[in-house]
Formats: C-alpha cells, structure tokens, sequence
C-alpha cells in the first residue's frame, strides 16, 4: 500500500443471499483521514457493504482491499485485518459479564500482548476521549444506552485501528442521546481518523461526510461530497433525502 | 437381617443413600467433563465433529438409561471385559449424563446473543479467545439453572444402577424389603430420603433462575 492509496477500496463486488443479490458491483474507496457516509433505504445493501470490509461476509465476486490486506483472499489473517479495522455496531455489543475497562482492555491484552498495566492506562485514556472516565468500574448495564455506545467505540479505539467502521450506531438510541455519540465521531474525524460508516441522520452527514455514497438495490446509485445531499442528481436520491425532484 | 425394621435397616438405608450420593458425584464430574467437550463438539466450525457429537448425543438420547446400564455391564462381561458393578454404573452414567449436559449446554453457548460473537470477531480475538474470554462465562450463566436441575435427574437415575446389583440407595431398600416383607413403608422411607436429597436442589435451581432474571447476571438484549 502506497502512502496515497485508499485505505480501503471496493471494486466490481457482487454478493448474494440466496437468490437475493444485495450488492451488484459495488466501487468506492476511501482515502486516509477520510469520512465515507454511505446511505440509502433499507434493503439497499449498505450495511453488508460494511460487513464486507471487515469480512464479517464473504463476497461472491470483486475484490476489497483494506490498509493492506486483501480481504477477499480465501488465506487472509483476519485477526491481522481486524487489528488493523475497528468496527461499532447499532446495538453496541459491549461484554455485560465484564467492566468497562475489561472489555476494553480485553483484546489489546489478548490480540496484543500489551501488558495488562499499560492496558489499563489505554483504557483510561480512551475513556477519557469519549467522556466516560468516571465509567471504568462500571459494568454496561449500569449505563445508558448512549454512554455504552461511546464505550463501545472506546473499546475499539484501544485497538489503535487504522479505519474505523460504524453500522447505524445511533439507530437505537433516542435523539438526545444520538447528539452525545455523534459528537464523540465528529471528534474522532477532526483527529484524522478514517471512517466509514452507515447512518440514517442526513444533517450528520452533511457535516462529517468527505464522500457521501447512495446505495441502491445493491449498487452505488450517486456519489459525490456532501453536497449531492444538498443537490441530488437522481431522483432516488432526491426522494430518499426528502427533497422530492 | 428380619423381623421388623430396625436401626441397623436404617444404617443400609444411609450407606445406599452415601453411594447414590457418590455415584451421583461420578456422573456429574464425569457426565460434565463430557458434556462440556460434546457442546464444544457440537458448536465446532468442523462439519464432521458436529454430527458426529449430534449422532452421539441423537443415540444416547434415543436409549433408555436402562438398557445402556446392561450393555455396560453384561454387554461388555460378555465379550470378555471384567467390570465392577460400580465401573459399570459410573461409565453408563457418564455417558448418559455427558450426552444430555452436552446438549443443555450446546443450547446455552447458541444462546448467547450473535452480535457478542461479532463483536469479540471484530476484535480480532481468536475462536478460543472468544469461546473463554467471552463466550462461556454469560452461557456459564444461562446454564446454571438447568444444570443444577438436571443434578436431580442424575441423582433420581442412580437408582437404576441397581439393575447391575450395585447398592445405593434403592438396591438397599429391595434388600431390606425382601427380608422384611414391608414394601410401602420400606419405599415411602426411600422415597422421603430421595425428595430430601433433590429438594434442595430444585430449590437452588428456582432460585438460580429467578436470579438470572435480575442484576448483572442478565444478558444485554442483542
């Protein structure tokens, strides 16, 4: 991977469920330090876009290389991939049998072989980014819906991912904690971090996103900046966005 | 022994009960030790080592309890093993026991919501990492009740070692009973000692499953 290739790139990558074809050709890619918002109606195929990436799927056809790895490649090292990709899922999926400096701490010493001492510092530190550091002894259910979802993400920075993929994260949460989580992303891209990642909050988009993709029936349908949400260029987008054409 | 029921009756009543109790000890730590590798059998990514726990688990279902105990112990006599009564009625308890925790904890590993699984992926830890780190304690938790119900079918299912003529607990009332000829009362005192020996148990049970409804030990919806 040269410095200026795309961290993560999809090309011509085909996917079915059965009969049911969810992605048909699906390109895009990502440059370092870049914000990807991918959109679109349910069904659309964005979601198993993103599964594609850290191959929590396996695609039919295509290829899809991420920071390096070849992710469609039958021998990949996928703990290597997923050292190297940070993924935070809508229903948080914290550990409820552990504290929330365990289940952050958990992979670096496990994956990592970092010392539990300096785990544990990570721990704090991370906590601390998302706003949660009064929270280490807790256990996930002794927080809210949104404190989880920021400690979900914290786990996953520990990690140091190179890109970070988020599935809807704020889906499940009411709108006053959505504004809490969404800032703590926002935070995260004003650092540098690479994202890609699925959401239905359009305003969110438009101010985060460096390459906005509209799925549709299984393909990228529109893509552009975030402006393509301000002017659409197909009526799907025009009629998801609410602008009517 | 004869004449009418005494205090040396009631002393054979307590050693079969001490043997039931010791028997019910091999089958768990045995049936457990099996049970445990059979539901990681029936959850492994190998296709084969899963129906071949399946088979296992679909035999030993499909065979009474009985009839395993007499392939154990006249089955194995006839093609020239020596085994003791007590081998015979350990090994075929395992075995049973092995085949029904394997399945009870098969259950409880699926059990544990699918996005964990995702989730300890995502984090690169490997399929053994994820089965102790993250897996097993919350299905550890889910199982519970059940296994510590299950323990009163262990102990209830001793008495069918009798058939091979070892002596727990029921064997020991039948040897009373035929010197002293008092069915219901020789039973009922067997019965009562049998209720004393489960009842605590289904109880812990109850209440291990009313606890699991509350507090930390409830799983995070998926």
């Amino acid at each position: 991977m040269t410095k200026d290739s795309p961290v993560v790139s999809l090309k011509e990558v085909h996917k079915s469920f059965g009969a049911l074809k969810v992605l048909d050709g699906v390109d895009f890619s990502v440059g370092r330090g870049d914000v990807l918002v991918l959109i679109g109606r349910s069904g659309s195929g964005k979601s198993t876009a993103l599964r594609c990436i850290d191959r929590f799927e396996t695609i039919d056809s295509g290829e899809i290389h991420v920071c390096g790895h070849r992710v469609d490649a039958p021998d990949i090292d996928l703990r290597a991939l997923r050292q190297d990709v940070g993924i935070v899922f809508q229903s948080y999926n914290l550990f409820p049998h552990l504290t929330i400096e365990q289940n952050i701490t958990l992979a670096p010493v496990s994956v990592k072989r970092m010392a539990k001492a300096e785990a544990r510092e990570r721990a704090a530190a991370v906590l601390a980014q998302v706003g949660l550091a009064e929270k280490l002894d807790a256990y996930p259910e002794q927080l809210s819906g949104g404190q989880q979802q920021r400690a979900a993400i914290a786990r996953s920075l520990a990690m140091q991912p190179k890109v970070m993929l988020f599935d809807e994260v704020t889906s499940a949460l009411d709108p006053e904690l959505t504004g809490e989580v969404l800032k703590v992303i926002e935070a995260l891209a004003a650092d540098g971090m690479t994202m890609v990642m699925v959401t239905h909050e359009m305003g969110f988009a438009r101010g985060i996103a460096d390459k906005v993709v509209f799925m549709h029936a299984g393909k990228v349908h529109e893509t552009g900046t975030a402006s393509i949400l301000a002017a659409p260029a197909t009526p799907e987008l025009a009629q998801f966005v609410g602008t009517g054409f | 022994m004869g004449g009418s029921l005494n205090a040396n009756h009631l002393l054979f009543l307590g050693h079969g009960a001490l043997w039931t109790i010791g028997l019910s000890t091999i089958a768990l730590i045995g049936g457990g030790l099996l049970g445990f590798l059979i539901a990681l059998a029936r959850v492994s990514p190998s296709r084969a080592i899963r129906l071949l726990s399946g088979g296992y688990v679909q035999l030993i279902q499909g065979t009474p309890l009985l009839v395993i105990m007499f392939l154990g112990y006249f089955g194995l006599s006839a093609l020239g093993f020596s085994i003791s009564a007590l081998m015979a009625a350990s090994a075929s308890l395992t075995i049973y026991v092995g085949a029904y925790f394997g399945e009870i904890w098969r259950g409880c590993i699926q059990s544990v919501p699918k996005p964990q699984w995702e989730a300890a992926e995502g984090l690169g830890l490997s399929r053994t990492q994820r089965m102790i780190k993250v897996i097993l304690p919350q299905a550890m938790r889910i199982a519970t009740p059940p296994t510590v119900g299950f323990m009163v079918q262990i102990i209830k299912n001793t008495s069918l070692a009798s058939v091979v003529g070892f002596v727990e607990l029921a064997r020991a009332g039948q040897i009373i009973n035929n010197s002293l000829f008092e069915p219901f009362l020789i039973y009922a005192i067997i019965a009562v000692i049998y209720f004393a020996l489960c009842f605590p148990i289904s109880a812990l049970s109850r209440r291990l499953e009313r606890r699991m409804g509350n507090g930390r030990t409830k799983l995070m919806p998926a």
